[in-house]
């Protein structure tokens, strides 16, 4: 059974077992190695995916599920040469540790923007808790959510300050 | 990196057509011409100017030294040695090496060096060893290709060598304004002898421009587009897809399994027995499966069935651990381990307050997002040529990949090829390579390249876990309040004998060196689950049972906990002067006054709650955390904030390091509060992160960091500011509650968060 859909705005096509999860479609047949396997059960977030437009882990997805749909990746964001802003606010502020569930954490945020442009500190926890990051960069993740929160509205009022990446903690007697 | 796999395969399929692997020939192709560690391992001249020459025909770019080259359009490419598992030494290292050299970072790319140790000096990265361990030599780097460029800048510029210095990738003479760019002088700079390595000059630390900055990690751009960088993201043509299942009572051999049925499944190359050499650390029996997708292998593990002989698995039963320490803690442990002054004494002074406690914590797993993999691609030589094998490795220690394909596969180091892949966390986990020895054994008998990958299930069931353990605890305060005598018995794990990694105490324990009358003891109970380094393994532990019965001890003295801490540590004072790894009680004061200060002890708090402080010396690192907690009537756990002084010396990555203690705090709270592995019949119970909880986003607290950068050397940041954080918490939660925490984790107290 052939099933198809669009994988960051080209057309494809995939005779794979339609059990298959979508993550391992995207990451075996179409070479697409952002997407990262980390837990298998839905409960990491390091596959997130959007899918017409909705952020969801695809590790537990059959792709036959997707059939007629739009998805895109984490290479269907940006690239290096034209990045989405969440992807600059990534590297600006350095929020990776180790990287590997970054891919994810920059899905579910697009995702939490689409939806509410403005977000509150606690709004950003509640969109990001379906997604791990083991190494603990959670307060960086969160800063770059809302530093693009704070690019895109212009009149955007925080109920918290962002939390503390900034030199002025740092002491040097 | 494509260019480089694609040169790779090609040299391959020569060798399959019966050439001779040559080994110099895969680096030649890598655009990385094999010298000797020009520095650290000396190679003579000559050797070394034909391979520049060499090098300068094949890439347009000339070397420096092993580790710096530079291209006539001016950039610059700097090699990272050592394993990146989040750790931030792929940015770091090379700052060093540009700072001396006086590049401009923006010039500068990095790249992961092949595994080449006669080139590179020793690869791997554990104990936060790696800043300590090579901040010279990078510096050393970076200054000799600096002293070269000068050279050749002096020779072209037509001025004296002493009035010129490097800046922005320039060499430039400051009385004249006259300069010239790397690029320019790179052809001609290579061709100078090396410099001597003793009469190098150094920069001064206050004319640093780079270290001490915020830099974004190197590979970050990758990282956040996607780009396949991992261990797990490894493709290579005619690439099979494996799975290896193993007994889940560690260590059982394969009686048989249902391999016929499995081979007939969808998407199925292939499944066999393999047995092992008993060794955890290399290949244990097991059942592989092979086939053209990851998921097929996956799915057809669901149907394995094995019968196993578990006579010599392992047998343990966490309860049982747990009974048999406690029986223990009654007595003194079995070996001592310290017998200063007369503690017995001062414990039965009637003057005295004595008083007792039996901390406990669990074993936990590593999980490590990325899950174990490893790819590999074992060729059988033709036409009497070698064996070749080809390894893509997440991996600590990449070094040690020799070693057991070695002793397990036969192979000569100039047979096999490794690459360092990222690796997407490793705690201490990615050590060991077992995983690359199932992944070459497999290969090796599909006699084809296989990536093996780990279902989390795998990874959090045959884990090298984080020891548990346990400490019966006595201390003697006097009548003025403070601590006169401490005595600990430590309950500890052996494998085969041998004390595990984290399972040991040591007579320098604090505060058993800052006092007169201590005694430690220890019981080792041998256990058959296999046990490695975590994250600070052993200080993570005994900072917790330390530094929260110290906080009972100044408590039962009615003594604030600051003025107890700093009293304990008394005069500043080195107890091994020049030793890093030795107590300063000096820059322990310093960054327990700071913490203290910056988390406003000492202050009006919110109503409910409760400041816990604690200190902690590891890997060279002096720490001190306070954490504000609340607890609800439901016991929900809210930290509010935690505020972390430390002393590392120099930051090298200011970036990093904030990165670095941050990442250490949410760890070591993530894994307190609902972290624990516990076994029955030899089996981890636990499977996936449904019942191995990892701390999300709502729940983390502000994280104030504050460093104070002394003139000590600079040293590692992995780990240290993981341990002084669970006592931290445990002493605010008693603040907060009046409830002491004397076991770990917190949700077996009823706590959530």
């Amino acid at each position: 059974m052939t099933i198809e859909f669009t994988l960051n705005g080209k057309p494809v096509s995939t005779d794979d077992d339609p059990a298959t999860p979508l993550l391992w479609v995207v990451r075996g047949s179409f070479k697409l190695k952002g997407s990262k396997f980390g837990c298998g059960m839905g409960l990491c977030g390091a596959c997130t995916m959007h899918i017409d437009g909705a952020a969801v882990k695809t590790c537990i997805l059959p792709v036959a599920s997707v059939a007629g749909k739009e998805i895109t990746t984490i290479e269907g964001m940006g690239s290096a040469d034209n990045m989405h802003p969440l992807q600059q606010a990534w590297v600006e502020i350095s929020v990776p540790q180790c990287g590997y569930c970054q891919s994810g954490q920059i899905m579910a945020a697009a995702s939490l923007l689409k939806n509410n442009p403005a977000p509150t500190a606690a709004d950003v926890d509640a969109g990001m808790a379906g997604n791990i990051c083991r190494c603990g960069c959670y307060p960086r993740i969160k800063q770059a959510i809302l530093n693009v929160a704070r690019l895109n509205v212009a009149q955007l009022k925080l109920d918290e300050p962002a939390l503390a990446y900034n030199a002025s903690d740092e002491v040097t007697p | 990196m494509n260019q480089l796999l694609t040169s790779i395969q090609q040299i391959l399929r020569q060798n399959s057509q019966g050439q001779a692997i040559d080994r110099r020939q895969f680096l030649k192709l890598a655009g990385v011409a094999g010298t000797s560690l020009l520095l650290i391992a000396p190679s003579s001249d000559n050797q070394a100017a034909n391979i520049n020459a060499d090098n300068a025909s094949t890439v347009g770019a000339v070397e420096l030294n092993a580790f710096v080259s530079i291209a006539s359009d001016g950039k610059i490419t700097i090699y990272s040695s050592n394993p990146e598992m989040g750790q931030g030494i792929k940015t770091a290292l090379p700052m060093i090496i540009a700072e001396e050299l006086g590049a401009d970072w923006t010039d500068v790319e990095v790249l992961q060096s092949p595994v080449d140790s006669a080139r590179f000096g020793r690869h791997g990265a554990g104990g936060s060893t790696t800043i300590p361990r090579t901040f010279d030599q990078m510096r050393q780097l970076g200054a000799s290709a600096r002293e070269m460029l000068l050279i050749a800048g002096a020779i072209s510029m037509e001025l004296p060598k002493n009035e010129l210095v490097t800046r922005l990738s320039q060499v430039v003479h400051p009385p004249t304004g006259n300069f010239m760019r790397f690029g320019q002088l790179a052809a001609l700079a290579a061709k100078q002898p090396l410099p001597n390595a003793k009469t190098l000059a150094y920069k001064k630390a206050e004319d640093y421009t780079l270290i001490g900055t915020s830099v974004t990690g190197v590979d970050n751009l990758e990282i956040t587009t996607g780009a396949a960088l991992f261990g797990i993201d490894t493709q290579i043509p005619d690439m099979l897809y494996a799975i290896y299942h193993k007994c889940p009572a560690i260590g059982g051999k394969v009686i048989n399994a249902n391999i016929d049925q499995i081979k007939k499944l969808p998407g199925i190359k292939d499944a066999f027995i393999l047995k092992g050499n008993d060794n955890v650390r290399e290949l244990l029996d097991g059942v592989a499966i092979v086939g053209s997708n990851t998921w097929a292998v996956f799915k057809a593990q669901q149907q394995l069935v094995v019968e196993w002989d578990e006579a010599d698995a392992s047998k343990d039963n966490w309860p049982a651990m747990v009974k048999q320490a406690e029986a223990l803690a009654k007595t003194t442990g079995a070996t001592t381990v310290l017998d200063k002054g007369k503690p017995e004494k001062q414990f039965t002074d009637p003057e005295n307050t004595t008083l007792e406690a039996f901390y406990e914590y669990p074993f936990v797993a590593h999980l490590c997002l990325e899950p174990m993999n490893c790819t590999a691609s074992y060729q059988t030589g033709t036409a009497g040529g070698k064996d070749t094998l080809e390894l893509w490795i997440p991996t600590q220690a990449p070094e040690r990949a020799y070693q057991v394909t070695q002793g397990l596969f036969d192979l000569d180091n100039d047979q096999v090829l490794i690459h360092q892949m990222r690796l997407g966390g490793s705690f201490g986990r990615r050590i060991y390579n077992e995983y690359v020895c199932e992944a070459t054994a497999i290969s090796k008998r599909m006699n084809a390249p296989v990536k093996l990958t780990w279902r989390r299930e795998d990874d959090i069931q045959h884990d090298f876990y984080r020891v548990g353990g346990f400490q019966a605890v006595k201390g003697a305060i006097n009548s003025n309040g403070q601590l006169v005598a401490f005595k600990d018995h430590f309950i500890g794990m052996l494998n085969n004998g041998k004390a595990v990694s984290g399972s040991r105490i040591h007579a320098t324990e604090f505060p058993a060196q800052n006092i007169r009358h201590a005694h430690i003891s220890k019981t080792m109970l041998e256990i058959g689950t296999p046990c490695g380094p975590w994250r600070a393994p052993g200080s993570n532990t005994s900072a917790f049972v330390i530094q929260s019965f110290l906080h009972e001890l100044a408590l039962a003295g009615k003594r604030d906990h600051l003025d107890f801490l700093l009293e304990l540590m008394g005069e500043p004072r080195w107890f091994e002067s020049g030793n890093i790894r030795s107590l300063n009680t000096g820059r322990a004061s310093a960054v327990i006054r700071l913490a203290a200060e910056k988390a406003g002890w000492g202050g009006k708090l919110a109503a409910g709650h409760g400041l816990g402080l604690a200190f902690y010396f590891s890997h060279a690192a002096h720490v001190a955390e306070v954490a504000e907690v609340s607890v609800d009537s439901a016991k929900k756990l809210t930290v509010h904030k935690v505020t972390v002084a430390v002393d590392v010396g120099p930051i090298i990555n200011m970036s990093g390091a904030l990165s670095q203690v941050s990442g250490a705090v949410i760890d070591g709270l993530s894994t307190m509060m609902g972290q624990k592995i516990t076994m029955q019949q030899g089996r981890i119970e636990q499977s996936n992160l449904h019942d191995y909880k990892v701390l999300r986003m709502p729940s983390v607290p502000i994280i104030n960091t504050h460093f104070i950068q002394s003139k000590y050397p600079p040293t590692g940041l992995g780990e240290p500011a993981l341990p002084p954080l669970a006592p931290a918490i445990g002493n605010a939660i008693f603040a907060a509650t009046g409830e002491r925490v004397r076991k770990m984790p917190l949700a077996e107290l009823g706590y959530t968060i």
